[in-house]
């Protein structure tokens, strides 16, 4: 069964359409990689699943349940995380303190989830004094990512997590989007950078003019010539 | 990169360092003025310590400006007149409990410490209720901010005419015709005893709210919330429970502050409109949204507008903080603490 269910969902901003017509789907153990041109709408898809849009059209649900246009603050409870493209860490806050308002709505102690992000990313560990906004990009992923761990969420949502970042630690934060998924977590991702993530993803969909225009695994996509030629630039 | 020599030389001036330095040899020229004048050490110094005293009471009311501006995006010109309604109701509450000795050597009795431990969370909870009934509507529209300005001013006079209507325009005393006098501290320097003790009350609170900010999950919250809003909703941050925490805070430290400064001049109506223009150029000269750097630009203009009352009519104090400000302002908005763009 699907986790999450995107139906046939229009929205925009304003008055300005950007989705026509999307669905997708994400089940339980998947990496599912969302890819396409500039202003296809990738990221609109994240923000209206995490309930910062609301559907115009169309609905989304989680778990079975009904989640569209439902509150960021709500999703999280369910067991949804999101790291934004751009502004995704606290930047005067320390790691250790991102970590903890990750956690935000957990009660006991977070000992053990902050360890276990640690463990994941041991850069994070020797530097959790440390004000992310001072950290280099690819550290700041890693927080971002970090403090979407803290609540252990059912489904990780990544919108370009390889932006702006040099080709090593690109396949870096690939290979920990994949321990990510082995631990249990399904991921849904949003990339610019199609070829890598098509690899590593178990589904993708090229998205393009706000629709879905083919889906399939990640490996068919990537040998399909027509969607290389069309999307993928070659 | 290559500067013209113009814009290395604004460069310069526009660093913290060079802004430590230019606060430096303020305080420099105002002690060698001094002597030019013929004037005392002692009574500069003697002025430095109530420079001291005023920024420690000035630092809880900047302190509520910037926490709510740094969470709500919101410049809160009613923050004068919370201090002002604060003063007051401890007025009420001192009249109203049966009188007992001062506690030496302090003028006050008890009933003003029963009265602040009132006051202060009461004022939290009113300024949580005025946010609800004035600025909460505005944000649910997403108004303007100058809305939001105009709302608060209205606040602010609203609660000054009401201390009109109910005490006059008149000054007053927790303490009518009671001596106050002054004691030798050190080298000639006289100050009330009162004095030390709301300096050392205002630094106990402004550690409280270190203390709260970076150690309680509330306050990391806060940070939080200030830094990113937008991320914070994304993790899951309860933003009703940060803003109610922010007006508890910024209240209850408006009236601890209004309190103190009745304490040690005088309560009067205007006293925290009066306020608020040095409360603001503390709030700019140590980055706005920084409750620290809001604390440090209290002392600072605490200070500098004491030592000034040597040289000119103690009158120009608002003239020195409003003159502080602009600097800061055409040097280095985005005060001492802040980065640059």
């Amino acid at each position: 069964m699907a986790l999450l269910r995107v139906e046939d969902v229009q929205t925009g901003y304003g008055e300005m359409q950007v989705l026509r017509g999307v669905s997708l789907t994400v089940a339980q153990d998947e990496i599912v990689s969302i890819v396409g041109p500039n202003g296809a709408g990738k990221s609109t898809v994240m923000k209206l699943v995490f309930g910062l849009l609301k559907p115009w059209e169309g609905r989304v649900t989680f778990d079975g349940r009904d989640i569209s246009g439902m509150a960021p603050e709500k999703l999280v409870r369910l067991g949804l995380s999101y790291v934004p493209q751009v502004d995704n860490v606290f930047p005067t806050l320390t790691v250790e303190e991102n970590l903890e308002m990750g956690g935000f709505t957990r009660t006991g102690s977070l000992q053990e989830h902050k360890e276990r992000v640690y463990e994941l990313f041991p850069r994070l560990a020797e530097r959790r004094r440390q004000r992310a906004g001072k950290m280099s990009g690819g550290e700041r992923q890693m927080v971002a990512m970090g403090r979407a761990l803290m609540l252990d969420p059912k489904l990780l949502m990544l919108d370009e997590p390889s932006a702006g970042l040099a080709p090593l630690l690109v396949d870096m934060i690939f290979e920990k989007v994949v321990d990510i998924n082995k631990a249990g977590v399904a991921v849904l991702m949003v990339e610019q950078n199609a070829k890598k993530s098509l690899q590593l993803a178990d589904r993708g969909y090229v998205l393009a003019t706000g629709q879905n225009q083919v889906d399939g695994k990640g490996s068919e996509l990537l040998s399909d010539p027509e969607v290389a030629r069309l999307y993928l630039g070659g | 990169m290559r500067l013209r020599p113009g814009e290395r030389f604004q460069r310069v001036i526009g660093s913290p360092i060079a802004m430590y330095v230019v606060l430096g040899l303020v305080l420099v020229a105002l002690v060698i003025a001094a002597q030019v004048k013929g004037l005392s050490g002692n009574l500069l110094f003697s002025l430095f310590v109530r420079g001291v005293l005023l920024g420690g009471t000035l630092a809880l009311g900047a302190v509520g400006v910037t926490l709510v501006f740094a969470v709500l995006k919101m410049a809160n010109f009613a923050h004068g007149d919370l201090m002002t309604l604060g003063a007051y109701l401890g007025l009420i509450v001192v009249a109203l409990l049966p009188k007992g000795a001062p506690l030496a050597p302090f003028s006050f009795g008890y009933e003003f410490l029963v009265a602040f431990l009132l006051v202060v969370p009461l004022v939290g909870l009113v300024a949580f209720g005025l946010d609800r009934v004035a600025f909460r509507p505005l944000r649910a529209r997403r108004a303007q901010p100058i809305m939001f300005a105009m709302a608060a001013l209205g606040l602010a006079f609203g609660i000054r005419s009401l201390v009109y209507i109910f005490w006059g325009a008149d000054f007053t005393f927790y303490y009518s015709g009671r001596a106050r006098p002054a004691v030798e501290l050190f080298a000639g320097v006289r100050v009330r005893p009162d004095q030390l003790f709301i300096l050392g009350l205002a630094v106990v609170l402004i550690v409280g709210v270190y203390l709260l900010l970076e150690r309680t999950k509330i306050g990391k919250a806060m940070r939080a919330t200030a830094d990113n809003p937008d991320l914070a909703r994304v993790s899951g941050i309860d933003t009703g429970r940060v803003i109610l925490w922010t007006w508890l805070i910024g209240g209850g430290l408006a009236a601890a502050g209004g309190m103190l400064y009745g304490l040690d001049v005088q309560l009067r109506p205007e006293m925290g409109w009066w306020l608020l223009l040095p409360l603001f150029a503390s709030v700019i000269l140590g980055t706005i949204g920084n409750a620290y750097g809001a604390m440090a630009g209290a002392f600072v203009i605490g200070i500098v507008w004491q030592m000034s009352s040597a040289f000119i009519n103690p009158a120009y104090g608002h003239g020195i903080a409003f003159l502080v400000m602009v600097l800061v302002l055409l040097v280095r908005p985005e005060g001492l603490f802040g980065k640059r763009r």
